[in-house]
């Protein structure tokens, strides 16, 4: 009874190995649970380059969750260094981390950055019936007294929401970013509520975050962080029109393993461009109040480090790292 | 009328055979992830994501698949918590207290009904508040904010002392066990690592899963080699399973309470499922007094926290469609699908996607009703369960929480630290000291420190900031005669002594 038993076992383990092992078909880490950014980034790029014959099998999606994104990078950098068939989700939360240390010790020269093809852009927003009608009058109210403002956002302190108020505020020539006062909520959606509830002034946050209450009048966006207005909110000024020149978007990307090829590091820039130009990724877009934001390649492993190294500089002012 | 129209354009939404089907399926996906613990309704919920990706559903389909999952998962975690005393799932926890002490004196069957109908009531009662309340409620949530939190997470930790050992102290020694755990990971408010000693797997904190595992199944199974498997608690008494008519009409009005406590708990974004049937189980608790015999597995003890939790997960859906902000950690993954089905929650989704609303609330009443049909007929087949022996039935929950916990984080660091939850649970035990609220220090522990935090943050450290609304000052004094209460009344009415397994 037992030994056919056990033999079963051991021919259902053998098989299942041998299903993942038989599978070369190219994998894309989400390093986070399933619904996320970085899940749907794998999975629509992912079914994209599928759909458009950029790759020949579908790509498969693995979520790998914890640390921030941390052990996914960890798991890359010391297990698949030199594996030329994965691709890993990242947006401006993980060269933030990396600028700041949170990854352990790992640094961003550990992978190769491929590119980003799109991106969430930063928003500065207060509650309808706000004092501040203007990017300029609040941060005139900050400089004047800075514990008049506090400000809410979805990722905790030193993250990416909290950077964007000080960014604009080193912009006006003020450099004392430890008094400005900022509170780390669930979500962008839970900060605005609070900002509407009064108990903050202003929420720092992502497009995406504040559609469906801008649409609903609940609040007021002060200055939207892009180069450009964006199509379909044209009536948001951009911070850099208001004289604040701070590009900070969310971006949505990927990186691979440091040790591959540059041909295998051009072939992904590469299929990523495809994804970039292609009708399905900019009604995807569209979809999920992504701007268009493509930078590959070369150029973006430049972009990121850029990125890293003010990161870095805003951190320590704040205390966040030495 | 208005109402009622827009229900029937709910209805022809989600009343086809397709669709119907899928409700069935999730209830019964849904009941078995609840069931087990080790998977709770969020994980199920996140697991099953990708699935509806994959069959290529529309985006009602997969909200009702998700819906019915995540409602089933609800009914499904009282099962484990009253046959094997291990909550399937973080808010069934409170039903442990008197769900598995009721199958210890042999009725296993009514207090599975009960707590199934409870449920029914709970969850019933909390949709039709989504129906009717949702816009106004919606504007609760701005009425809340960290110094509000902060006063409502007190009040909880103030009534937990008297809950389930007649040693207050070892109670709050539990408490702080997990209040202490619970400051495990990346602190919010300074963006700086604690008590992780460096490690990237504790910086996301301690996943409360992991520590009900340890502290129950695995403690269970520490006990079980201990007394080379003769002393299991495990292993209760089978009767014949009938409807208990009479406990139910007797429990009617505990019912209706603790839907209306669980409801609001589960409106208010900052608490969520684990806060409403705590604190449906304590007022009914402190309704009963000392003539309750709470904790000694009286019918009143398994309806309330049922109703509660299953009232504020309906609850929970509030905020999330109305302000896109989830009210718990499974609203946030429906919240998460949503947005990949291209659907905004917030302030306008009622006006501009009504069918995708109220085809979700159509197909909540339906999952419900599913779920009452087909938990009654299959309490049979759960009570058999018990049939198992426990040296199969133990050590099998066990194996199938440690696949649940690993299929999460695919990591084995989080099996070492439920056995290291196990060795605590099982000192614990040992030593007397409840482990009920050691969970609920890590529940609700990380929400409290926050709101404490950002509320400091705002007030620039002045503590009068706490008492600056009408609603904190309510909660305090509430907190505050939570707390002191007991210790007056205690020398007024002697407390029975609590069986001891």
């Amino acid at each position: 009874m037992k030994a056919p038993m056990l033999k079963k076992i051991a021919a259902g383990v053998v098989l299942s190995v041998s299903m993942v092992g038989s599978s070369f078909a190219a994998e894309c880490i989400a390093p986070a649970n399933p619904g996320g950014g970085w899940d749907f980034t794998c999975r629509t790029i992912g079914k994209i380059m599928y759909d458009i014959k950029a790759v020949d099998k579908p790509i498969q999606v693995s979520n790998m969750a914890g640390a921030g994104g941390g052990l996914a990078y960890n798991h890359v950098v010391a297990e698949r260094g030199d594996d030329a068939d994965v691709i890993i989700a990242a947006s401006s939360a993980t060269a933030t981390r990396l600028a700041q240390n949170a990854y352990a010790g790992m640094t961003a020269d550990q992978v190769r950055f491929v590119g980003a093809i799109g991106a969430d852009p930063g928003v500065i927003v207060v509650a309808k019936d706000s004092i501040y009608k203007n990017l300029g009058e609040l941060m005139g109210a900050i400089k004047a007294n800075p514990k008049s403002v506090t400000f809410a956002g979805g990722s905790a302190v030193g993250g990416f929401d909290h950077l964007k108020p000080l960014m604009l505020l080193q912009r006006t020539g003020y450099t004392d970013i430890k008094n400005i006062k900022y509170i780390a909520l669930d979500g962008g959606a839970d900060a605005i509520t609070q900002t509407v509830g009064g108990f903050t002034q202003a929420m720092t946050g992502d497009m995406s975050e504040i559609v469906g209450f801008l649409k609903a009048g609940e609040i007021r966006a002060l200055a939207v962080l892009t180069e450009e207005r964006i199509p379909g909110f044209e009536d948001i000024p951009t911070a850099k029109e208001q004289g604040y020149d701070v590009v900070a978007v969310n971006w949505r990307g990927m990186y691979i393993p440091k040790d591959v090829s540059d041909d295998t590091f051009n072939m992904w820039a590469d299929r990523l461009q495809k994804v970039a130009d292609s009708k399905e990724w900019k009604e995807a877009m569209v979809a999920n109040g992504l701007a268009p934001f493509t930078k590959v390649g070369a150029d973006f492993q430049g972009y990121v480090d850029q990125v890293v190294g003010e990161v870095r500089e805003l951190s320590k002012s704040l205390g966040v790292i030495q | 009328m208005d109402i009622l129209e827009s229900l029937m354009l709910g209805f022809s939404v989600a009343l086809t055979p397709f669709t119907l089907m899928l409700a069935i399926v999730g209830c019964f996906l849904g009941t078995i992830i609840g069931a087990l613990p080790g998977l709770g309704p969020s994980n199920g919920v996140a697991i099953l994501i990708p699935i509806t990706f994959s069959m290529g559903l529309d985006a009602t389909s997969a909200l009702v698949l998700m819906t019915a999952v995540y409602y089933g998962a609800m009914y499904g975690g009282r099962i484990s918590s009253i046959l094997l005393n291990i909550p399937g799932d973080e808010p069934a926890l409170m039903t442990t207290l008197d769900g598995y002490p009721m199958a210890k004196n042999g009725r296993a069957g009514d207090a599975l009904v009960l707590s199934g109908v409870a449920s029914f009531v709970g969850a019933f009662l909390a949709t039709v508040g989504l129906i009717f309340l949702a816009p106004m409620l919606a504007r609760v949530a701005y009425q809340f904010g960290p110094a509000e939190y902060f006063a409502l997470y007190l009040l909880a930790f103030c009534t937990l002392g008297g809950m389930s050992s007649n040693n207050q102290a070892k109670s709050a020694l539990a408490a702080c066990i997990g209040l202490g755990i619970a400051m495990v990971g990346v602190d919010n408010s300074s963006g700086m690592p604690r008590f992780t000693g460096g490690s990237l797997h504790l910086m996301d904190g301690i996943d409360f899963l992991v520590a009900i595992v340890g502290l129950f199944a695995i403690a269970e199974v520490f006990f079980f080699i201990e007394s080379h498997g003769k002393a299991s608690s495990i292993g209760v008494k089978i009767e014949k399973v009938m409807i208990p008519w009479k406990d139910i009409w007797h429990t009617k009005w505990t019912m209706l309470r603790c839907s209306l406590v669980g409801f609001i708990a589960g409106v208010l974004p900052g608490a969520g499922a684990s806060l409403g049937s705590f604190l449906a189980y304590m007022s009914e608790k402190s309704i009963a007094g000392e003539e309750g015999k709470f904790g000694t597995g009286v019918p009143k003890g398994v309806a309330a926290p049922e109703a509660g939790n299953n009232a504020a997960a309906g609850g929970a859906l509030v905020p999330m469609l109305t302000l896109g902000v989830p009210g718990s950690g499974t609203t946030a993954v429906l919240l998460a699908l949503l947005m990949t089905l291209n659907i905004t929650p917030g302030p306008t989704l009622f006006s501009e996607r009504p069918e995708v609303v109220w085809g979700l609330i159509a197909s909540l009443l339906i999952a419900n009703v599913v779920l009452l049909l087909m938990n009654v007929p299959m309490v049979k087949i759960f009570v058999r369960i018990l049939q198992v022996p426990p040296w199969v039935l133990l050590p099998g929950v066990t194996m199938i929480s440690f696949v649940g916990i690993y299929s999460l984080s695919g990591s084995y660091f989080d099996l070492l630290l439920m056995i290291g939850f196990g060795v605590l649970g099982y000192v614990l035990r040992k030593l007397d000291i409840p482990t009920v609220p050691v969970i609920l220090g890590i529940l609700l522990g990380g929400h409290m420190e926050d709101a404490l935090r950002r509320a400091m943050v705002i007030a620039d450290g002045d503590f009068m900031y706490l008492f600056n609304s009408p609603i904190s000052i309510g909660l305090w004094i509430a907190a505050v005669v939570g707390f002191i209460a007991p210790m007056f009344l205690r020398g007024v009415l002697k407390k029975p002594q609590r069986i001891t397994d």
